[in-house]
């Protein structure tokens, strides 16, 4: 326990400022405490996310892990990531949606409570990417279900996801 | 030369690793299981491939990694209306779930195998259509015909069924999971994958071959780099072209690089799948550290599209070669710190001990291989075994215990993130001089060659075929193929809740696999 506690005290708090969500991709420094009380008001609660991996290649899911990280403490902003889509607020998908992820996206995408937000996640989500449509792919994530916002990049960094997620949120202000 | 019981004519693969290539008959092919069992060998991938209009029908195709290098036995069938072959998941388990993905893609069977249910096909595409045969262009669509999966029941009382999936309760690749379990207790576990099937070899033979190492590197993203190495590799073999040095010792250092980064995010995901949420915000801040230093000097977190036909289309400068062996440094003494906390800890040690074992007679057996193989007492590492530059000079040392349960695989991450620590710090500073890329040897029209890699996972093989200047066929095996069904025996007799502690002690591909 004593080793715990040193190494979380000598580390500190790494938390870094979060970026704005505009939609001209500018890079400003938000305040958490004005990003959470946007959130609330908009809200009037915290933002609870969805993830599909609709076939994607796992890198888009990487950068998804790494917001949780200490550096980014997407909880820390009021934004939390859960396992129904009956809690979520907000459905991320990733990948190009797969002719066999097409059932399991419309389910979960009809599971979720109205007003429902999505957010495509990767060049993949954005356009079908590389893979585009075939046998096997629907392409982008727009061709299945309907899409609010789509985070170009593969995969696309953590502060660009960021982004894309605050970018959605106001989108229904 | 090897398989000499075989009495087949080997041809020698131009590349840095050892591979040769034979055309066999029917009677060879089935003997070579055995053969290649009775030496210790083991099953490395199997594929079919479409011939017809270049030398006959169809060809099935099975790479074994044997003491001299990998053998890559292709099996001509000349009967296209109704192609099939000797099986060989009775001598090698392994190939089972690649003899039915063959099924579903090519239409060929494996006669008399136990198995015959689809892999990859869910029923997006009609059982009669068969992607990569050369009449079908790839783009076609068919109306969803969902089938339902014929899971093996398990009865008796109190049994019941959990079923998991496609869509899991995290940020988590899709695929399904059946328990059968009573109580708390799995009886048994059977996988059902193919979710993510997005027809990456179809889409290889509309692709240019200089530019496929892009599509290679996104068949696991987590495994970018070695997927881009081996393909590279195996187009260089048909170009018979030598990257300098320096590419190749660049090409090692973002391939260790991944290896610690993947290590790094695991170690943290276990800590926390055993409650020690402490382990995770370590961790994943170190990952962090390390992923912005990635971007800093090659100017991607995961170093996609950086190995490049010819060498990689990135450099190293002296400053950015101090950053990097000050961040090792920085790095190690955290993770040593890590380690004695994660070995001090009682209850993560509970957790981890004993749980999700997989013996080393069973990983022999079934073909466990690459770094859970290493925690099972299979001391394979392409690395050790086949040393390429830049690995002949360094020296490599192999990570390996024989308890196979999470606290072993645990085990060979920490030591395989200090050895890798050891090797960059090493290629930074022996790093060769010279040019990073050289222009690639104009193309043969036609050629076949393939790449070899140890990968974080374990080994990634590519597979090329070039006709008139054009990819034929492109194969790209992940190590998940072998490893997937050992996950199914590592979890009996464990409790459901150790699932997904188990499962990420593994942290296999779904898309690798699915393709």
């Amino acid at each position: 326990m004593w080793h715990i506690l040193k190494q979380i005290v000598k580390n500190g708090l790494r938390t870094e400022p979060a970026p704005q969500g505009n939609d001209d991709w500018r890079v400003e420094r938000a305040e958490p405490e004005r990003i959470r009380a946007e959130l609330l008001a908009i809200l009037g609660r915290a933002l609870t996310i969805r993830l599909v991996d609709a076939g994607s290649c796992n890198g888009c899911e990487l950068e998804l892990n790494a917001l949780t990280n200490p550096y980014y403490n997407i909880e820390g902003l009021g934004i939390k990531f859960v396992a129904s889509p009956r809690h979520a607020d907000m459905l991320m998908v990733t990948g190009p949606v797969s002719r066999h992820m097409v059932v399991a996206l419309q389910r979960t995408w009809q599971a979720m409570p109205a007003p429902k937000l999505v957010v495509a996640v990767g060049d993949c989500g954005c356009t079908g990417g590389l893979f585009g449509e075939s046998y096997a792919s629907c392409g982008k994530v727009a061709n299945v279900i309907p899409v609010d916002v789509a985070i170009p990049g593969c995969p696309p960094p953590p502060l660009d996801l960021l982004r894309g997620i605050l970018t959605a949120i106001r989108s229904r202000k | 030369m090897p398989l000499v019981a075989l009495d087949c004519r080997f041809e020698t693969l131009p590349g840095p690793l050892p591979m040769q290539r034979a055309t066999v008959t029917r009677e060879q092919w089935r003997a070579a299981p055995a053969a290649v069992a009775e030496v210790g060998g083991r099953l490395v991938s199997l594929w079919g491939s479409d011939r017809r209009g270049l030398d006959g029908g169809f060809a099935v195709s099975a790479a074994y990694a044997l003491a001299e290098g990998l053998a890559w036995l292709s099996l001509p069938i000349a009967d296209a209306a109704q192609p099939s072959y000797p099986d060989i998941a009775r001598a090698f388990p392994a190939a089972g779930r690649m003899q039915r993905a063959c099924r579903d893609l090519l239409g060929l069977v494996a006669e008399d195998a136990v198995d015959q249910r689809p892999w990859l096909r869910h029923g997006a595409w009609p059982e009669d259509y068969f992607p990569l045969r050369r009449e079908h262009g790839g783009l076609e669509s068919f109306a969803a015909t969902p089938e339902s999966y014929p899971f093996v029941r398990v009865e008796g009382d109190g049994v019941h069924e959990i079923a998991v999936g496609p869509v899991h309760a995290g940020i988590i690749e899709p695929g399904h999971f059946r328990f059968a379990v009573v109580g708390e207790r799995v009886l048994r576990l059977e996988q059902h994958l193919g979710y993510t099937h997005k027809g990456i070899e179809k889409l290889f033979e509309s692709t240019a071959p200089l530019d496929g190492h892009r599509l290679a590197g996104r068949v696991s993203g987590d495994s970018t780099v070695a997927y881009a190495w081996a393909y590279c590799m195996a187009l260089e073999s048909i170009a018979a072209c030598r990257i300098s040095p320096r590419a190749s010792w660049l090409r090692a250092l973002l391939l260790e690089r991944e290896r610690v980064a993947n290590h790094l995010g695991d170690l943290g995901a276990l800590g926390n799948d055993a409650a020690l949420g402490f382990g995770l915000a370590q961790f994943s801040r170190l990952k962090e550290d390390w992923l912005r230093l990635n971007r800093e000097l090659f100017g991607h977190r995961f170093m996609m599209d950086r190995v490049v036909p010819g060498g990689v289309d990135v450099d190293l400068d002296a400053a950015g070669g101090e950053g990097i062996r000050r961040q090792c440094d920085a790095i190690e003494a955290e993770v040593r710190t890590l380690k004695e906390i994660y070995e001090g800890h009682g209850g993560l040690q509970d957790r981890f001990l004993t749980t999700g074992r997989v013996s080393p007679q069973l990983a022999g057996q079934l073909g466990l291989c690459g770094m859970a193989g290493r925690a099972s007492g299979e001391a394979s590492d392409l690395r050790m075994d086949f040393p390429w530059v830049p690995y002949d000079e360094l020296q490599a040392t192999m990570a390996s215990h024989r308890n196979g349960d999470v606290a072993a695989r645990v085990t060979v991450r920490f030591e395989e993130i200090f050895e890798s620590l050891r090797l960059i710090r090493e290629i930074v500073a022996r790093l060769p001089q010279g040019t990073p890329l050289v222009a690639l040897n104009p193309l043969p029209a036609n050629g076949i060659g393939a790449g070899w890699i140890e990968g974080w996972r374990g080994d990634v093989l590519v597979t090329m075929e070039l006709e008139a200047g054009a990819i034929r066929r492109c194969h790209c095996h992940d190590p998940s193929w072998q490893n997937w069904p050992l996950l199914e025996h590592a979890v009996m007799d464990n409790i459901v809740p150790d699932f997904p502690l188990i499962n990420k002690s593994f942290n296999l591909s779904y898309s690798g696999q699915d393709l």
